[in-house]
């Protein structure tokens, strides 16, 4: 049971945290032919852009409504409008996200009416689909824009079914949290067709960012899940949430189409996918299949393997709430202690962590506590790479953004084998600094200094 | 915010500036405020900009004032290189919240001041400005004031929100916030006859290093680098600087020419991107020096060094002359610098076959043309499939280009070169310019092209989506040429003026109509470039054109 504090310095240093409207830009991005527009200053989204080009290394589709100093005093809805045309007549998209900013947000645009007058009077865009969501950068972070977002979807987008009979229970949605990558969504989808189901993920970034070639020059995302799609979501049988920032849009679909859900806060970890796959063979009415339970085995021989390395070690996470939970639940199960819990904003998991404080804060943060609490392993994304290179600890970088390591779109943590491989990544990069580091001589013996983690097995 | 829209007002009638010296008074009162295109565009703000300036002052605490997306989504993101202290690696940011939005953000950004100095005690805190601070009225002139009084150290405000304009008006409002209250207010311990700023250049990758080594042997020193590698002291002491340069790109005229007329510190412009444009600078900043006082041996030393570093650049070079016969090049920067790089590469014998100018001006043009011959291939907007269209139409070998367009020539499985900020080489100098030789043979060579060019076994050959995007491209462009109605009518709808959305079509019938032969009576009939003035080089070239061709009927 984990407390859960607020950090009081009046300045950020060396920010964990990004902004809520890029956070709903990104999930936007898992539709397909979607545009996703970020109602402010040019500059929130040209920061958004490059972010994610560096982190999923790919073209990134995302517009501003430009708004002008004199715009954002006068109001942006010439703006909204001519942004709305614009791409409408340049990229004919299947869908346009707008998302609001801090500028936008101080002023008090009123988006939904607004497109309301601009749909009246363009008769080009009456009926092409348009979804806004309000994300001033002022409050919350990365992670509740993209739960605002896609919960925003749901209830807009999804079409209630005509009658109960219509249900197929072989569809199954899947709502995942932006901690997923494109990997996990990948290897979700393969899991639930093996056991006969038919997923449908919103949003779908394995489909639209998963670094594969596109067909054509779309200047819209190339992939993800179609509007067409989103609006029979509510046949499925069941829907899946992953992540407890899901629970919301879970229950805005629950509300709206009486789609029963089923929450997994975490699917990294041994308990998650036993829960995971008990969860599919009861409604499949099919019994695990036998790749499964040989995967189950191989992770845990890798638990036990690694537990060597990881037993333990002091871990200093830095991620949002949770992907925070994913990996230091993970972790504390082979043995690591939660020492030092950094994260963004407030999530029900937090109380629920391996841990006895909980700080939302900064990197400094971490780096403070993880040096004031000795701590021997840190796991957050590109921007810790300094301060674990002050403290000489080694670091395993995880989560958006990921701008100085290949890979990061496809790196693994749901079902058997992503909990596998990470526990063998993590490993072998503890092995790696014991032998570059860490090695005994003579000396460090004598000095009783010792190698590190010879001291942390007393 | 009124000395703030004085302070751009200033900057738009920088003299010094080629693209506003070329506009009209009211046009240049517009300035650089221009309309941007909702939902057509996304380049930075005018704080990405002075952060950009800014940022690689390396002592500098760097204090954004603004909610997360300001600083959050982006610090950290440029690879400028220190000699010493990493503070401005380091993101400091009020990351203000609801409650400071409603009450104000002025108590937080004073006390993030003071958590700074107490925490890590730089010698000068930059604060820079954001849009909602900005909207909200917090004051940052008077908090840094009120700092500065109280912590006694310098706190300096850069008062650049994103949205009064864009990236490179961020650049000069930087400018401004350091002539305003950096330079000129320390001295330097001692000063020398061989005391030289260069005024631009960010050190990225550590570029400056690659030239600084020939300027030491020469005994030139750099007093202040504004404001790659620097310093705030040597900043605010570099007006005892004897002679400045300024690199090509114009982002910081107005701190050099501000400092040759407060100071009396000559600038040239000049350029350390090819063999040539090295020598060049260096010839010229020696003879700078000597006219200020230094001893006119200095200029014999410069040419010496020039000789040994060219000869020994050649010789680089020339190895891979045999590996480059043939070979073409696409290139597509943000334009300023295009010139510049186009002379480099074909001191490597390699062919260009196309150069991108959005941004650059009449002058730029011009020593393009000079560079290339006269129907150099000059590309203005392009979108992703004519880019594509364009490496393959041009069988270019390999384009180099700004990360932006990148995925471009990867996906088409082409070569592809980051020339841009993001480049994890440093090209200038004579070294520069090898490793930019070596890094396109690299990319030239790679075996990987082979590879990807393979078709999947289930693929029939031609059938990808390459040549699908190829087909389609040219069905469109063979019914164009069918329909001469039709490709008229193309022609006429392209855009001249993308702020204030003029087709050329409009502006052709404008023309005749009123008998136009000016920019300014284009722009009162047609209201194109009334907006950033970027499409006035166009509607000259489309008057010129127009000019010689009714000539030409005259004539007949
Ligand atoms: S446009 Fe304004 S709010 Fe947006 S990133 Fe730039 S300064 Fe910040």
């Amino acid at each position: 049971m984990a407390t859960v504090t607020v950090s009081k310095k009046a300045c950020s240093v060396n920010p964990l945290k990004m902004s809520q409207p890029i956070g709903g830009a990104l999930a936007f991005m898992g539709l397909r032919g979607a545009m996703p527009l970020l109602h402010g200053s040019q500059g929130c989204t040209s920061f958004g852009l490059v972010l994610f080009t560096r982190h999923f290394k790919e073209a990134i589709p995302m517009q501003t409504t430009a708004m002008s100093e004199v715009a954002t005093v006068l109001g942006g809805y010439d703006n909204v409008e001519q942004a709305v045309l614009n791409i409408y007549n340049r990229t004919k998209p299947e869908i346009i996200g707008i998302c609001s900013t801090g500028v936008t947000e101080t002023k008090g645009d009123d988006v939904d009416g607004y497109i309301k007058t601009i749909r009246e009077k363009n008769a080009a865009v009456a009926h092409l689909p348009i979804v806004y969501v309000s994300t001033p950068d002022f409050k919350d972070a990365f992670q509740d824009g993209w739960e605002k977002t896609v919960t925003r979807i749901v209830e807009t987008m999804v079409e209630a079914p005509k009658s109960a009979a219509r249900r197929d229970p072989t569809k199954i949605n899947v709502l995942p949290g932006c901690h997923l990558t494109p990997g996990d969504l990948d290897e979700l989808r393969t899991i639930i067709e093996d056991f006969g189901l038919e997923p449908t993920f919103l949003p779908d970034l394995a489909g639209s960012l998963d670094g594969h070639i596109p067909d054509d020059f779309t200047p819209t995302t190339i992939g993800g899940v179609g509007v067409e799609e989103i609006s029979m979501m509510g046949q499925a049988g069941w829907t899946i949430a992953i992540g407890a920032q899901m629970r919301r849009a879970a229950e805005a679909m629950e509300k709206k189409t009486g789609v029963p859900f089923r929450m997994f806060e975490r699917l990294c970890g041994l308990e998650a996918n036993d829960a995971l796959m008990a969860f599919l063979t009861e409604i499949s009415g099919r019994p695990a299949p036998m790749k499964y339970r040989r995967q189950r085995g191989q992770l845990v021989d890798a638990m036990l393997d690694g537990h060597f390395h990881i037993g333990g070690r002091k871990l200093a996470v830095g991620a949002e709430p949770d992907l925070l939970n994913e990996i230091g639940g993970l972790l504390t199960e082979i043995g690591a202690q939660l020492h030092v819990a950094v994260t963004t904003t407030q999530s029900p998991v937090l109380e629920r962590l391996p841990t006895e404080e909980v700080l939302i804060g900064d990197l400094e943060d971490l780096e403070n506590l993880a040096k004031a609490k000795d701590c021997d392993l840190m796991v957050t994304h590109s921007h810790g790479r300094q301060a674990a290179s002050r403290l000489k600890i080694p670091f395993f970088r995880m989560g958006i953004p990921m701008f100085d390591r290949l890979g990061g779109g496809h790196q693994l943590m749901v079902g058997y084998r992503g909990g596998r491989d990470l526990i063998f990544d993590i490993c072998n990069l503890l092995m790696a600094d014991h032998e570059d580091n860490h090695e005994p001589t003579p000396d460090s013996w004598r000095d009783g200094v010792g190698p590190s983690h010879a001291a942390t097995s007393h | 915010m009124s000395s703030l829209s004085a302070t751009i007002q200033d900057v738009f009638n920088e003299p010094g500036c080629g693209k506003n010296a070329n506009k009209s008074e009211a046009e240049r009162k517009k300035g650089c405020t221009k309309q941007l295109q909702p939902g057509g565009a996304a380049g930075g703000c005018a704080f990405d900009g002075a952060k950009i300036a800014l940022q690689p002052l390396t002592d500098v605490a760097h204090l954004v004032h603004g909610p997360i997306a300001c600083e959050g989504n982006s610090w950290d993101n440029r690879g400028a290189k220190s000699s010493g202290s990493n503070l401005w690696r380091t993101g400091f940011t009020t990351d203000i919240n609801e409650t400071d939005v409603v009450f104000g953000g002025e108590k937080r950004l004073f006390k993030s001041i003071r958590e700074i100095i107490e925490k890590y005690d730089p010698p000068a805190i930059f604060v820079y400005q954001t849009c909602v601070p900005a909207m909200i009225g917090d004051d940052i002139d008077a908090v840094c004031k009120a700092a500065r009084e109280k912590f006694n150290k310098p706190v300096i405000p850069i008062n650049s929100p994103g949205f009064v304009g864009p990236k490179n008006l961020g650049n000069k409002l930087a400018g401004e916030a350091l002539l305003q209250h950096v330079i000129g207010t320390e001295e330097p311990e001692y000063t020398t006859p061989y005391d030289l700023n260069i005024i631009g250049e960010y050190n990225l990758s550590g570029e400056l290093w690659q030239v600084k080594p020939l300027l030491d042997e020469l005994g030139i020193r750099i007093m202040a680098c504004i404001s790659g590698d620097g310093k705030y002291k040597e900043v605010a002491s570099s007006h005892r600087a004897k002679a400045a340069m300024m690199v090509c790109s114009k982002a910081m005229i107005n701190v050099a020419r501000k400092m040759e007329e407060r100071y009396g510190i000559p600038f040239f412009e000049g350029s350390f991107y090819g063999i040539e444009d090295s020598s060049d600078s260096l010839r010229e900043i020696a003879r700078m020096l000597i006219e200020r006082g230094a001893p006119a041996e200095l200029m014999d030393r410069t040419e010496a060094l020039i000789a040994r570093e060219e000869a020994k650049a050649w010789a680089a070079i020339a190895k891979y002359k045999p590996r480059f016969e043939g070979k073409k090049v696409l290139l597509i920067t943000g334009g300023v610098k295009s010139w510049s790089v186009v002379a480099a590469l074909q001191e490597a014998g390699l062919e260009l076959v196309g150069t991108s100018v959005k941004k650059s001006t009449k002058e730029d043009k011009e020593r393009i043309k000079e560079l290339m011959g006269q129907d150099a291939h000059m590309i203005e907007d392009m979108t992703p499939r004519e880019m594509y269209k364009m490496l393959k139409d041009a069988r270019a070998d390999i384009m180099l280009s700004g990360g932006r367009s990148q995925f471009i020539a990867l996906k088409a499985s082409m070569p592809w070169l980051d020339i841009n900020q993001e480049r994890h080489h440093a090209y200038m100098g004579y070294v520069g310019m090898v490793k930019l030789v070596e890094e396109i043979d690299k990319a030239l060579y790679n075996p990987v092209w082979a590879q990807v060019r393979k078709p999947a076994p289930w693929e029939k050959s031609g059938d990808n989506w390459q040549s699908r995007a190829m087909a389609q491209a040219e069905a469109e462009a063979a019914a164009l040429a069918a329909d001469p109605v039709k490709a008229e009518e193309v022609r006429r709808a392209k855009k001249i003026c993308n702020c204030k959305s003029v087709e050329l079509g409009v502006i052709e019938d404008a023309i005749l109509a009123n008998n136009l032969s000016t920019v300014e009576g284009v722009r009162d009939a047609t209201n194109a470039s009334g907006g950033c003035g970027a499409c006035a080089v166009r509607i000259e070239e489309i008057l010129a054109q127009m000019v010689s061709a009714s000539h030409a009927i005259a004539a007949e």
